[in-house]
This record gives C-alpha cells, sequence and structure tokens, in this order.
C-alpha cells in the first residue's frame, strides 16, 4: 500500500493505481467519463481533474487528469482547488453546450451519469446562448436505441465495441464538435455484446430498446439479483420489474464471472417471461383439446393419472436445482431421468469427471481473460457461451500487458499499452470444423472435423507430457500444427484449454482435459474450461439420473403409466419417431413448464411453472459455480415454481413414496437442506446465497428503491389505500422500497446499484472492495468443484478422483463417399431455446441456411433426407469449411438436431438439375 | 551573398527554376555530410555533434534535437524497427517555410534525413506531407527516386552496411496532424487524434516502434551541422541560440517573403529592412511573432531578436517564425475571429474543452463582430482563454496555440472590444 | 449510372494492394488509398469506400470514421473542378472574403455547393502556406497566388471551358 495525500488528508492506495481509482476507493466523489474500470484511461474527456503537487513545499502544483496520472507514495493532490473545481465545471457545461435538455423524457433520466457529474461539479446555469448542433439518429435494430444529440463524445462507445468487443460496425466519424458515434449507416449493430453500450454510455445516446416499449424509471423498479438461463456461463443479471412485469435485464458485477459485460442473447433473451406462449394456467386434455382448468380440478385430475401406477420424472438442464431435486424426490432416484439422450448425458458426465480430477486449475471467466496462451479445440465458444467468448479477447492482450509491464506503463494506461502491443502476437489457437468470430484475433485457427480435432489435442498433449498416449498415423501438416500449439502452450505459465459438447464429442474434451493435464504437471495454473449446453447442464449432471433412451425402453415396456415431464421440450432432444413413440407408449403425460412447446402441446395435463425471474432458485454453471436467482416478481397463482407443484403433487403419490419430507417443505431452504443431505456433491450449493432468514443489517433487504413512486398510484382504479407489500418469505428481501440497503450488501443479493450522489451503474465502484476487483459483500456464488489450485474454500467435492489420461483417439475423419457429416452450428440467436420467445431475439436470428466447403457443389437448395424426414434446405457455401462437413443449425428446423450425424449424400441433390453434377 | 557557410538552408535554393538534381546538389557541397558520418562517425557521435550545436527543434515547440535523439533505445536497427519521420504538415497559418525548403531543395531534406536517421539507426524515412502541397510532393518523389537509384537511399549506403529508405506520405488535411502524436496515428491509417506523451514517441511511436519526428527545417540543418561542425552552427546565431532560421513575414507590407538569417534577428529587421516596411497608407498594430499559434506582440515591442528565449520576454513565442502582421486598418476582433474559427474547425474532436469549447469561442467572436455581442461575452472569452490557454487542460498543445492570440488579443485591443459592444458590431465595418 | 457506381477498375484495386502490401499494416494506407480513387473519380462513393476497406482489411465503418475526419476526402460528389480559397488568416486580412463573395455571385452558389452544370465546386480551405502572395486559392491541384476578381473570372472561364 501506498499513502497518498488528498486535500491534505492521509490516504492509503493500492500501488499502481492512477489517481482517479485512488480517489475513488478513498471514497472521495470526483468525477469522470471517459474512464472505465475495464477499458481504462485515455484522458479524452478532462473531467477528473485534481491539482497535483510535486512535493509537501510545492504550493503551487499543477492540474492534471487524475485518470492519467499513477498514484505513487506520498503523491499529494487537491480535488477541492478552486482551478481544478472550475475546470470540472466547465467540462460539464461545455458537454451541456449541445445536449439537448431533455432529463424529462429521456430514458437514461434517473440513472444518468451525466446527470450525476452536473450535479457533482456544480454546473447549473446556462451562460452558452447559441444554437445547438443536431444530428440524425439511426436505427441501430432491435435492441439498441440511438439518440446521438445526447452524445457528450467521451469516445467509451467506440473503445468497448471496437477495441474491447471486437465489433467492426460502429464507428466515430467527422471531427470537431461534430463527431458522429454510429454505424456507416442505418442498421443492426452486429456484435454480440452490443446491449453493453447501454451501460457503457454515460447518458442516453444508447438505451435498451425492448425496455422503451415498457419504459419505466430506473427508482421505480424492483430488481432481483438474478443469473442469465440462456448459456451455461452463469452471467450475474439484475432484472427489474414494474407493476408485476419484467420490464429489462441488466449486468450484474461478479468480480469472478461476469464482471461488467453480458451477452445480447443474455441481455435481450427475457422476453419469454411475458411471450404469449407463456402458460399460465393448468392445462387438462378433454376430448383432444386443452382446456384451461381449476388448480383443483388439476390436482384431481393428476390424482387420478397416479392411481394409474408407475410414474416417472423427467428433469431438464434449464430447471433449477431445485426443481430437478423435487421431481426426483417426488418420483425416486430409479424413476427419474435427466431429460438428456445417453449421448448428451455422457457428455456432460464426462466434462464433469475430467473438471473434477484434472489436476489443474478451473478458471473463472475473469481468470481467462489473463490466459496468456489459450487453445480452443473444437467449439464454437462465441456461440455456446459468448461472454466467454469475449473473456477469450481480452486474453490475447496478455502480450501487450508484458510489454506494458516491462516498458514502465501502467497496464490502465489503455492507447500506450495498445501501441505498445501493436506487434504482440496473440497465442489463441482456434481448431473447429467451421470458422469463428474468434479466428480474426487467433494466432493461427485450423479447421478439421471433430475426431481429427481431438486427433491433435491428443498428439498436444503427448508431446507436452510424453506419458500421455500417443496418435498413430497422424498427418505431417497435423503433426506439424501439434508441435506448435505445444510449444506456445508449453512456454506460457498460464495456459487455458477450451472445449465443449457442441460437437457432442467425448474424444474432444477427453483430449482437452489430457492436454490440461499433462501442462498442469508443471503449471499449477493451466487451466481447463468446457462448455456446456445450458444454465444448469452441470448441475443436472451432478444430481444424475437415466438417459431418455432408458425413458422409452421402460415406456414401451409399458412400465410407465405417468411421465412427468419438467421444464423440458422433449423435441429438442428426441426426433419425431422417439418422441412419438414415447408419447404413444404413456397413457398419462403431464408437462410443468412456463413456456408452451411443441411437447407440453401433446400433454394431458400441463401444469404452469414460475419462470426464473418469479421463483428462487439455484443453478450450476459450467464451471461448477451454485448461483442463485430471486424473484423479480411474485408468481401469480396458479403459476407457481416447480417444486411447489411436486410438494402439492406429492400426498397424491403415496404409492410411489416420495421422500418424506418432500411434503413438508416450505421453503427453498428446506429443499436446500434435503439436498445437501441427499446429493452430497450439492451439497455446497446452499452457500450460493444467503438463505431466507439472513437479514442485512438487523433487517430484510428492499428490493426497491427508497425512492419508489406511485405506488398506490398504480391501483388507483381499484382503490387509493396503500396496500401491505406482496411477502417474500423465501427470500431475505422485502418487495418494497422499506427496508435494510448498502454497499456492503453480500454480492449474491444487491437487487441495484445505488449510492449517494451517483445514480448510474457507475455507483458499482462503491460496491466493490477494489476497483474491478471482488464486491464488497462478496462474489456471489460458490464452487462445487474441487479445484487444484491454490485453496479455494466452499468446495464440498468429496469424489477424489485421480486423473488418468484418456485414450480413446478416435481414427482420423475421412470425407466419405455417399455420406457427409452434419455439424450443429449453434447460434448466438436462434439455437437457444428459452431466448426464442423473446421477440427482439427471434428479430436478430437469421434463417436456417444449410453450409457446405466452398469446393462442394452448389445449387441453391438442397434436399436432406434425415430420418425418412426430407428437409428442403437453402444452401451457402462456407469458405474454410471443413472436408466431408457440413454445418447446420442446432435446434432450428430440422427437430432435435443437436449433434453431428453421418448423412447419406446420394439423398442430397439438388433441386435443379442444372444446379451442377451428382 | 547566399553563401553555403552562412545560409546554408538556402543557398541552394532558386524558386525560379528546378530545384538542384542529385548531382548538382553534390556540387554545390551536398552529400558532404553523409559521407563523413557513414564512413568516419558512430551514431552516437552525429548525436553528440547535433547537441553540441544546440540546435532547436524548428516545429514551434524548440524541443533540443540532440536530447530527443539520445533518447531512442540504442539497438541497432537491424535488431527493430524503428522510424525518422519528417514532420512536413506545414498547416499552421502564416507558415510556408518547410515548402519552400522542400520545393527548393527536396534533397537536402532527403540528405538530412538520411543522417538523422542514421543517428537513431532508424530502419524507416517518412515524410509526412500536407495534403495540399503538389509542388512539392512532386519534386520530393523525385528526389527520393533519384537518391535511390544512386545509392544514397536504399540498402547498404555508400557500402557501410546501413540501410535507410524514405516514403512520402500524402496527408488527407487536418491541421492537428502536424501534432507529432497526432501525426503518427494518421501514419497509421486512423483518425488522427494525439496520443498521450507517455511513453514518449522515441520508445513507442509509430506502430509501437521507437520513432523521432522533427520538423523539415530541423532535418534540413544536420547535414551542415555534421559538415561544417557543431561549433560553426552554434556561430550562426547572433543571440542566445545557434543557427540560422527562415524567418516569413505575411500581411501588408511592401514585399512579404521569407528570408534565412541569423536566429536573434531582430523583429524590426524582418519588417522593415527584409519586408520593406508596411505598405503606405497602412501602419503596423501588432504581430503574430511565429504563426497563428503565437500570441500578439505588440507593435512597440518589435526590437526584440526573434529567438526562443527572448521573444518570450514580450508576451510572444517563437513559433514557425514566420510573422503574421496586424495593420492598424484591420480589425483585430476580427482577425480573432478568423483565428478561432481555423482552431474551433481544426479540433481533432477528442477532448472535451478544445472540442466544445472553441466553437463557443468563435461564437462569442461573432457574436460581437455581428454586433450582437454583450459585456459578458468577453468575460466568456477571457475565461475560456484562461482555462484553455493553461497547460494541461486539454489533452494536446491545440486549445493552448487557440488560445495564445486571443489571450494577449484580449489584454492588448481592449478598446476594439469595447468599441464593438459600444458601437454593435465592428466599427471597421461600419466604415467600410 | 454514375461511374462512382461501378466497381473498382483492376489497375486501381492493383494500384490499392501494392500500397498496402508495402505498409506496415494494410490500414496505413487508408487515406493515400482513398486519394488515389478521389484522383480517379473526384470523390469517394460509398461504394468505392467499401470496396477500398475491403482491400485494407478495414471494416467499412472504421474506413468512413477515417474518411470523414480529412479535409481533403470527399464523400459527396464535387464538380468537374475544384475551386478552394484559402479562409485562414493571412488571406483574410489580404481580402478573401470579396473573392469569395464574387464567387458565390458569379456562380450563384454558395461555399460547399456546385453549379447546377456541374462544372466547379467551391469550398473553402485553410491556409495554403503561400501566405505571403495572399490571396491564395487552389485550382483544381495548382496553387494560384495574388488572387484578385479578374484572376477568378478567367479561372470561371477556363474551369467552364476544360470539363475533367
Ligand atoms: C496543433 C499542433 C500542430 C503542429 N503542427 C506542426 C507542423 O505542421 N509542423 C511541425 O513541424 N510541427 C508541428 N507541431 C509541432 C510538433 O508537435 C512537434 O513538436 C514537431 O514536429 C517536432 O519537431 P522539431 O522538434 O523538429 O521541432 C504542431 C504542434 C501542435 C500542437
Ligand atoms: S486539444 Fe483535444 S480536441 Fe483539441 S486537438 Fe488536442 S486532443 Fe484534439
Ligand atoms: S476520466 Fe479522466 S479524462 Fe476522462
Amino acid at each position: 500500500m501506498v499513502t497518498f495525500h488528498l486535500d491534505g488528508k492521509a490516504c492509503e492506495s493500492r500501488p499502481g493505481l492512477n489517481l482517479l481509482q485512488a480517489c475513488l476507493e478513498a471514497g472521495a466523489n470526483l468525477p469522470y467519463f471517459c474512464w472505465h474500470p475495464e477499458l481504462g484511461s485515455v484522458g479524452a474527456c478532462r473531467q477528473c481533474a485534481v491539482r497535483q503537487f510535486s512535493s509537501p513545499e510545492d504550493q503551487t502544483g499543477r492540474v492534471v487528469m487524475a485518470c492519467m496520472m499513477p498514484v505513487t507514495e506520498g503523491t499529494r493532490i487537491s480535488i477541492s482547488d478552486p482551478e481544478a473545481a472550475e475546470l470540472r465545471e466547465s467540462v460539464v457545461e461545455w458537454m451541456m453546450i449541445n445536449h439537448p435538455h431533455d432529463c424529462p423524457v429521456c430514458e437514461e433520466g434517473g440513472e444518468c451519469h451525466l446527470q450525476d457529474m452536473t450535479v457533482m461539479t456544480g454546473h447549473h446555469t446556462r451562460r452558452y446562448r447559441f444554437t445547438k448542433r443536431t444530428h440524425r439518429n439511426q436505427d441501430l435494430g432491435p435492441f439498441v436505441k440511438h439518440e446521438m444529440n445526447r452524445c457528450i463524445a467521451c469516445y467509451r462507445c467506440v473503445r468497448f465495441y471496437r477495441d474491447y468487443a471486437g465489433g467492426k460496425d460502429l464507428a466515430a466519424f467527422g471531427s470537431h464538435d461534430s463527431v458522429y458515434f454510429g454505424r456507416a449507416e442505418d442498421g443492426t449493430l452486429e456484435n454480440a455484446f452490443s446491449g453493453n453500450l447501454v451501460e457503457i454510455c454515460p447518458t442516453g445516446v444508447f438505451t435498451d430498446k425492448p425496455f422503451s416499449e415498457v419504459y419505466t424509471r430506473k427508482w421505480d423498479m424492483r430488481g432481483a439479483p438474478s443469473v442469465c438461463v440462456h448459456c451455461a456461463v452463469g452471467c450475474n443479471i439484475i432484472v427489474n420489474s414494474r407493476q408485476e412485469t419484467v420490464r429489462r435485464v441488466l449486468n450484474r458485477y461478479n468480480g469472478e464471472v461476469n464482471r461488467y459485460m453480458l451477452c445480447d442473447r443474455g441481455r435481450f433473451g427475457y422476453g419469454f417471461v411475458n411471450a404469449p406462449s407463456r402458460i399460465r394456467t393448468p392445462l387438462l386434455r378433454v376430448d383432444g383439446q386443452h382446456v384451461s382448468v381449476s388448480e383443483q380440478d388439476a390436482m384431481a385430475a393428476f390424482a387420478r393419472f397416479v392411481g394409474d401406477g408407475k410414474i416417472f420424472g423427467i428433469a431438464s438442464s434449464r430447471a433449477s436445482l431445485e426443481s430437478s431435486f423435487s421431481l426426483r424426490e417426488l418420483v425416486g432416484e430409479e424413476q427419474f431421468s435427466t431429460g438428456e439422450t445417453q449421448q448428451a448425458q455422457n457428455c456432460m458426465d464426462l466434462a464433469r469427471t475430467l473438471l473434477q480430477s484434472h489436476p489443474g486449475h478451473i478458471p473463472t471467466l475473469h481468470n481467462m481473460e489473463s490466459a496468456d496462451a489459450v487453445l480452443v479445440l473444437g467449439e464454437d465458444v462465441c456461440a455456446t457461451a459468448p461472454r466467454l467468448g469475449l473473456a477469450l479477447r481480452q486474453s490475447v492482450r496478455q502480450a501487450s500487458f508484458h510489454a506494458a509491464d516491462e516498458a514502465n506503463v501502467p497496464r490502465w494506461l489503455d492507447e500506450a499499452v495498445r501501441t505498445l502491443g501493436t506487434d504482440c502476437p496473440s497465442a489463441l489457437y482456434i481448431l473447429t470444423p467451421a470458422p469463428t468470430d474468434l479466428d480474426e484475433i487467433a494466432l493461427e485457427s485450423s479447421r478439421a472435423a471433430p475426431d481429427t480435432i481431438a486427433r491433435i489435442g491428443f498428439a498436444v498433449a503427448h508431446l507436452i507430457d510424453p506419458t500421455a498416449p500417443a496418435v498413430p498415423d497422424l498427418s505431417t501438416s497435423d503433426t506439424g500444427l501439434a508441435q506448435r500449439i505445444a510449444t506456445l502452450l508449453g512456454t506460457a505459465e498460464r495456459p487455458l484449454v477450451i472445449s465443449g459438447m457442441q460437437y457432442g464429442s467425448p474424444a474432444l474434451m477427453q483430449a482437452a482435459a489430457n492436454i490440461a493435464a499433462a501442462l498442469a504437471r508443471t503449471k499449477p495454473q493451466a487451466g481447463l474450461s468446457l462448455s456446456l449446453p445450458d444454465c444448469n447442464s452441470m448441475g443436472l449432471a451432478m444430481i444424475g439420473g437415466v438417459p431418455l433412451e432408458a425413458v422409452i425402453d421402460k415406456a414401451v415396456a409399458g412400465e410407465i403409466s405417468t411421465l412427468v415431464i419438467m421444464e423440458n421440450d422433449l423435441a429438442r432432444h428426441l426426433d419425431p419417431v422417439s418422441l412419438s413413440e414415447l408419447m404413444n407408449a404413456v397413457p398419462n403425460v403431464v408437462v410443468i413448464d412456463h413456456t408452451a412447446s411443441s411437447c407440453s402441446e401433446r400433454a394431458d395435463l400441463v401444469l404452469p411453472a414460475a419462470a426464473f425471474t418469479e421463483c428462487v432458485g439455484t443453478l450450476v454453471n459450467q464451471e461448477g459455480r451454485a448461483q442463485r436467482f430471486f424473484p423479480a416478481v411474485v408468481a401469480t397463482p396458479p403459476v407457481r415454481p416447480a417444486w411447489r407443484w411436486m410438494t402439492a403433487i406429492a400426498p397424491h403419490c403415496a404409492e410411489q413414496k416420495p421422500r418424506q419430507d418432500l411434503v413438508n417443505w416450505e421453503h427453498e431452504d428446506d429443499i436446500m437442506a434435503a439436498m445437501g443431505r441427499g446429493i452430497p456433491a450439492l451439497a455446497g450449493a446452499v452457500n450460493a446465497a444467503p438463505g431466507s432468514s439472513y437479514r442485512f443489517h438487523s433487517g430484510k433487504i428492499r428490493n426497491e428503491t427508497s425512492r419508489m413512486s406511485g405506488r398506490t398510484v398504480i391501483r388507483s382504479h381499484v382503490s387509493v389505500r396503500d396496500q401491505p407489500p406482496p411477502p417474500s418469505p423465501e427470500t431475505p428481501f422485502r418487495n418494497s422500497m422499506e427496508g435494510t440497503y448498502g454497499p456492503d450488501l453480500p454480492g449474491a443479493l444487491i437487487p441495484y446499484f445505488r449510492a449517494p450522489a451517483w445514480n448510474s451503474v457507475q455507483s458499482l465502484t462503491r460496491f466493490q472492495q477494489e476497483i474491478a476487483g471482488p464486491l464488497r459483500g462478496g462474489d456471489g456464488g460458490v464452487r462445487l468443484l474441487r479445484d487444484h489450485s491454490p485453496s479455494q474454500p466452499g468446495i464440498t467435492e468429496d469424489v477424489t478422483t485421480v486423473y488418468h489420461y484418456g485414450a480413446d483417439i478416435p481414427p482420423p475423419f475421412l470425407p466419405r463417399n455417399g455420406e457427409i457429416l452434419l455439424l450443429p452450428e449453434t447460434r448466438l440467436f436462434g439455437s437457444e431455446e428459452l431466448s426464442m420467445h423473446s421477440p427482439p431475439v427471434v428479430a436478430r436470428s437469421s434463417p436456417a441456411v444449410l453450409r457446405l466447403p466452398e469446393t462442394d457443389v452448389r445449387p441453391d437448395r438442397i434436399e436432406l433426407r434425415i430420418q425418412d424426414v426430407s428437409y428442403l434446405l437453402p444452401v451457402q457455401s462456407m469458405p474454410g469449411l471443413a472436408h466431408g462437413v457440413a454445418v447446420y443449425p442446432a435446434h432450428m428446423t430440422i427437430p432435435a438436431f443437436a449433434f453431428p450425424r453421418l448423412v447419406p449424400l446420394n439423398a442430397i441433390k439438388p433441386d435443379h438439375t442444372d444446379g451442377g453434377a451428382s | 551573398m547566399n553563401s553555403l557557410s552562412e545560409r546554408p538552408l538556402t543557398a541552394m535554393i532558386d524558386l525560379a527554376g528546378p530545384p538542384p538534381d542529385c548531382a548538382a546538389y553534390g556540387n554545390a557541397g551536398g552529400w558532404q555530410g553523409t559521407r563523413k558520418a557513414l564512413k568516419t562517425l558512430t551514431p552516437d557521435e552525429v548525436i553528440s555533434m547535433v547537441t553540441r550545436s544546440r540546435l532547436r527543434g524548428r516545429g514551434g515547440a524548440g524541443f533540443p534535437t540532440g536530447l530527443k535523439w539520445s533518447t531512442v533505445p540504442k539497438d541497432p536497427a537491424s535488431k527493430r524497427r524503428k522510424y525518422l519521420v519528417a514532420n512536413a504538415d506545414e498547416m499552421e497559418p502564416g507558415t510556408f517555410k518547410d515548402r519552400i525548403l522542400m520545393e527548393g531543395n527536396p534533397l537536402q531534406l532527403v540528405e538530412g534525413m538520411l543522417l538523422a536517421g542514421y543517428a537513431i539507426q532508424a530502419s524507416h524515412g517518412i515524410i509526412f506531407l500536407r495534403g495540399e502541397y503538389f509542388l512539392a510532393h512532386q519534386r520530393l518523389q523525385h528526389a527520393i527516386d533519384e537518391a535511390r537509384h544512386l545509392g544514397w537511399l536504399g540498402e547498404n549506403i555508400l557500402g557501410t552496411g546501413f540501410s535507410f529508405d524514405i516514403d512520402l506520405h500524402s496527408s488527407g488535411g487536418r491541421y492537428i496532424c502536424g501534432e507529432a502524436t497526432a501525426l503518427l496515428t494518421a501514419l497509421e491509417g486512423s483518425r488522427a487524434v494525439p496520443r498521450g506523451k507517455l511513453p514518449p514517441s522515441q520508445i513507442s511511436g509509430l506502430w509501437g516502434a521507437p520513432s523521432v519526428v522533427n520538423n523539415v527545417e530541423t532535418l534540413c540543418n544536420i547535414s551542415h551541422i555534421v559538415t561544417h561542425g557543431p561549433e560553426w552552427f552554434d556561430g550562426l546565431g547572433t543571440g542566445a541560440d545557434s543557427g540560422t532560421k527562415l524567418y516569413g513575414v505575411s500581411g501588408r507590407v511592401c514585399r512579404p517573403g521569407f528570408w534565412e538569417l541569423p536566429m536573434g534577428t531582430p523583429l524590426r529587421d524582418l519588417i522593415e529592412v527584409h519586408a520593406g516596411g508596411m505598405k503606405s497608407g497602412y501602419a503596423l498594430r501588432a504581430l503574430l511573432p511565429g504563426g497563428a499559434s503565437t500570441p500578439f506582440v505588440d507593435a512597440a515591442d518589435i526590437d526584440i531578436p526573434m529567438d526562443y528565449d527572448s521573444i518570450k520576454k514580450v508576451g510572444g513565442r517563437l513559433g514557425t517564425g514566420m510573422a503574421i502582421l496586424l495593420d492598424d486598418r484591420t480589425c483585430p476582433v476580427g482577425m480573432l475571429r478568423n483565428l478561432e474559427h481555423f482552431f474551433a474547425q481544426e479540433s481533432c474532436g477528442w477532448c472535451t474543452p478544445c472540442r466544445d469549447g472553441l466553437p463557443w469561442v468563435e461564437r462569442l467572436l461573432d457574436a460581437l463582430e455581428d454586433g450582437t455581442g454583450t459585456e459578458d461575452d468577453i468575460e466568456q472569452l477571457m475565461r475560456h482563454a484562461r482555462i484553455l490557454g493553461s497547460p494541461g487542460r486539454t489533452f494536446c498543445a491545440h486549445a493552448p496555440g487557440a488560445m495564445a492570440p486571443l489571450a494577449s488579443g484580449l489584454a492588448l485591443f481592449r478598446d476594439d472590444f469595447t468599441a464593438h459592444l459600444t458601437g454593435h458590431g465592428c466599427p471597421l465595418h461600419h466604415a467600410a | 449510372m454514375s461511374t462512382a457506381d461501378l466497381p473498382l477498375p483492376d489497375d486501381l484495386r492493383q494500384e490499392i494492394l501494392t500500397l498496402a502490401g508495402s505498409e506496415h499494416r494494410p490500414r496505413a494506407a487508408s487515406v493515400s488509398a482513398l486519394r488515389l480513387v478521389q484522383a480517379r473519380f473526384r470523390w469517394i462513393s460509398d461504394r468505392h469506400l467499401a470496396e477500398v476497406a475491403q482491400l485494407l482489411n478495414m471494416s467499412t465503418a472504421d474506413l468512413d470514421g477515417v474518411a470523414t475526419y480529412f479535409n481533403l476526402l470527399f464523400r459527396k460528389p464535387v464538380g468537374q473542378h475544384v475551386f478552394m480559397i484559402c479562409d485562414s488568416v493571412c488571406c483574410w486580412i489580404m481580402g478573401c472574403k470579396d473573392l469569395s463573395d464574387h464567387l458565390c455571385k458569379k456562380l450563384n452558389i454558395r461555399p460547399g455547393e456546385t453549379t447546377p452544370d456541374g462544372a466547379i465546386t467551391l469550398l473553402p480551405i485553410v491556409c495554403l502556406g503561400h501566405c505571403d502572395r495572399a490571396p491564395v486559392m487552389l485550382f483544381d491541384e495548382t496553387v494560384h497566388e495574388d488572387v484578385d476578381t479578374a484572376a477568378l473570372d478567367r479561372l470561371i472561364a477556363e474551369a467552364q471551358e476544360t470539363p475533367r
């Protein structure tokens, strides 16, 4: 620590910070615009002026930009210095010259950093008396609204979008007082992280377009700490609601996971909770038609079904631990299915086993950002785990950081670091069947079929550790590639290997683990990360259960009379033939879900489940971190959390002998306790967040701001009497503006960010122990997988496995005559289930096309026969695609197309005979 | 009169004809410095000569050239890319000296760059030429091609193993490109926004490689310093500073133009002797001594020598040494309006005070000229001059440069400002 | 269809690629490449900008950010000839305003506009570095010093007679 003097007061600071950070960490209010903790300093806005004195004797000093100067032992600065204060006030005054005075109608109002800074600098009277310049706004697509007149030209947007997220289609145009930030022409922002502009922009230039449709002020919304349900990364979010409807999703900082950014699927995918596809009442099939029935009738129907005999439960990788576990408790372990196919389940189990047994490190997303060499083995992480892709984008900057360290340039001096790093090669290798968004920053990217990639991976492991199995008959070029990768990873300090189950290939994941294990012999920081498909895939793997194939067998054997399918559209897992086989074999099908699907349409009874925005639940992300979401909205009966249907059903299932305590469960806490006893691997999950009895400063936490207005007005058409806030016994929250709140809140329980003088998301610095560090109340979530690197608290994993190198090396993939390997293309928008019920996401998803290697015959359309169903698919060529393979979006038009399959090539025939040879 | 030993920069310049080719240049004394340096001097010895010559940068800031070069990392060119960049952007209003040097004797710049490149062991030379200098472009390109053809540029020059070549880059046109770091950003094909001063370009400049940016005139001196020695160069100046300087005068004088004179020549000599004094019917009121971004010097103060330190004593700045004269029949407020229009328009738009402050200043001056000015407008002008004119308030020196004439003008021409208020507009307009 | 809507000719593409290849990074050639396009077509159309961006491995937005930054790059069509009258301080003192007023009146356009016949575009420009011979103007690529209204009239006639 160093001591610096701020207006005569001695303050402590971490060394190496800039003065702005040091002041903020010391609790001072120093305004700023262009600096951002994740983007560093560039000195553009000139807002953070302070006076710096060179010594105790120096009475004159000089005005400097705090964000551009390092803090050192004995640094003396003054914020209150009149000239510095005058400059700060003037900067706001200059920004206001062209800024419209439209706060009353501006959607940023109330959470606007410019408003805060205006108040903080004391600027209040307009002296500029000439006309303002005006700009034309652009239509930037379904996510982001554009109002350029509000721009203060801090350059944050382009620095984030282009420099940080690799976006291509946003730039600064023009010059002097007419700089324009936008696209070259109107059109959708293409980058996967465009939504972050809403939070990055310190004023109202970029705002949330879907939110705009249902706009309400920040101070009038309830906030719920939550977790994104649209992939397995587990980004932390805040769900905002008003009048018991969800209005928007914001980033919720978690120092180890998503930190400051979310992907657009996560930010805009929540629309399913408000969509017409929501199931809001029980539905009973009467004469072939679904009719809406009362709870009692639904329960009665269910009791009838159970009376018929054996009941079987199917869980889901998108349901919470609570829901899946309660289903398992209801039907019993033997009658419980994961809802996954054998292949998927093998992959999930393997991922879990490899992560817990490999001797290296299980990196958090934040760890990945500082990996100094990365190998991506057969996974398009930009689509399967988008936020992880963004972390990898930062990892390639490691070399420039080292160059900066060497040149004594602080890492936050953004432009200097980027300039120094001009020729610093990135250390990223990408081996995938199809091009990915990260190729452009990769040192090398190579295309091959999954099996071939796995072989190269095995070879890399062998090169690093000769005791790892060797790969026979590897081609010369693949050997060369493996050698280059092995050298790169071998010389890194914190190498990272990434794979996943996109291609349903155990070999890929095994090869990745072999490499990580080989590296870990000499490098404790060597990491392994495996991407899984859904928000609770890992949690489901930990619960376990039989695969769907076994359910079908049982059903066909007549051993199932009632099938309870929970939050799972089986059509995504089973091809139409198998699905019909299952459905036809079971007399009573009960679906518990929040969203209608082809599966719920076929059910005899449908029970409405609460969505993640309406209940408490716990999810385990792909790194094994259990995290809890809390309700933003009070579920309106009969909608209730799936597990509450289980407890309601339990008394009717006496024959099944549901666990004794199921009927007694009152709170989510009870389930967590029971789960800890029943599944030791998940015992730690209880600590994902403080339980319902937690009190902050001896009170329940308010999840509405102290400025909430119109509580009585909202219901005024009914009554003007104040209503008691809806109770929330299952959470430490009060659905009210009355309650406790503060910057020391546990990270898992922060419902919104606000601090005195800081109404915008910039108030976050007040909630962090150190800027860009952990939250003061601790980052939320708890890791359940044992990490072999430096000791890690909270681990409950009891299975100590020894890592043995996997030796199941597949033969090389050879393009086949008469057959093509059809690979699933995961899409950012389109292949994920829930977000495709969100209108803005649907608007961003482009039609599915079959992509073939450039060299292959390419008619406009191709007819593809898969299991006797023929699909007429539009075709495009894809430069760089590996030979003998084709890609088609997973889960878009071909049902249950999630994993590769060989498709007869003779079934592919052009519909125009002149389209090309056979 | 223009002998190589007294007027080294312009001795070979005759604007009536084409510039000397390589042979003529050699016959008139060119290439001597190159032979001497490459064959008998180490790079450090060249730097030392330049340091001892006390040559200061002619781009405006007057930074000691030898000192700048000595901060470049010493590893040999073969180990590392390094750049020597000639700043030929010359967009400072009132300034045209670099153009004369490039049109008149392009090989002098080529040789200067070659020597500078040798001194810092640069692998690449680049001339950043302002886009409107079409004739200079043509002559420089011709000179570079010829020099390359004859082995003065390229691989293994004079068989010494030193290799150096020059690329000519023509700008897209913006004043800020002349700012040394913005120039590098422009060379990288980006919007020419200045960069931070740390680390200096000498350590991390173009594409992150060590880079030295020098003004054309600065570089044109190098071959002469190497040929005739630092002491000779030091002796050329009459005052505190060494060498000669290309001075210029524009405005309502009898013979506007440029002259190479000893550093420290008094302003009065420039105006009255060389420029032939004011045109009849015009009297001198004040002048900008070294381009648009230097403060006004009152007509009463023109006995001051034009060197870096002396001119400061009367509130001026040497700048480019190209003076712009304000006569008694031109409105100083109008002149300031014109200047601030230039600076506001040429702001790069990166930092707030400059981007949004300068247009405000321009509009205030507009208002005064239009007759819609108020007492408070003058307050606001003074406030801007004070804030933007102080160091460190803006990202680069553009805005302080813009405020130099304004701050001094507000003090010198206070009565004119008042007259614009009381007379509801420009008295000279009304008169006209 | 104007030539600005046609693809860049092959020789120009090749020239740009060569330029790009000689730089440390292709983007370093951005201004030079755009100036080449402008030399051929007098301005830089959206289509040409996009093509150049592709050749330089830049995004269109990125390159347009550069193109719109510089004074000498025209992103809108200009006339056959461009008159650029210096409006900086020395020329202002020496009466450039009168010249520009004269031109505007004679051509019936305002600065920044093109005559309806497409012959002449009038643009203001900053100090051209011939201050001792003010007022100064640039007629296409040629500098004219000590300009007066008579000289202007000659240049207008010349411009109208010699289409480019
Ligand atoms: C706004 C601005 C414009 C400048 N324009 C020029 C210029 O056109 N030519 C030049 O040589 N220096 C110019 N400079 C000065 C350069 O930044 C730099 O100091 C100079 O090129 C260094 O060369 P020297 O040391 O040889 O003088 C400018 C500086 C500023 C702040
Ligand atoms: S002072 Fe600021 S806006 Fe002005 S030119 Fe310099 S960096 Fe650009
Ligand atoms: S925050 Fe320091 S200059 Fe913008």
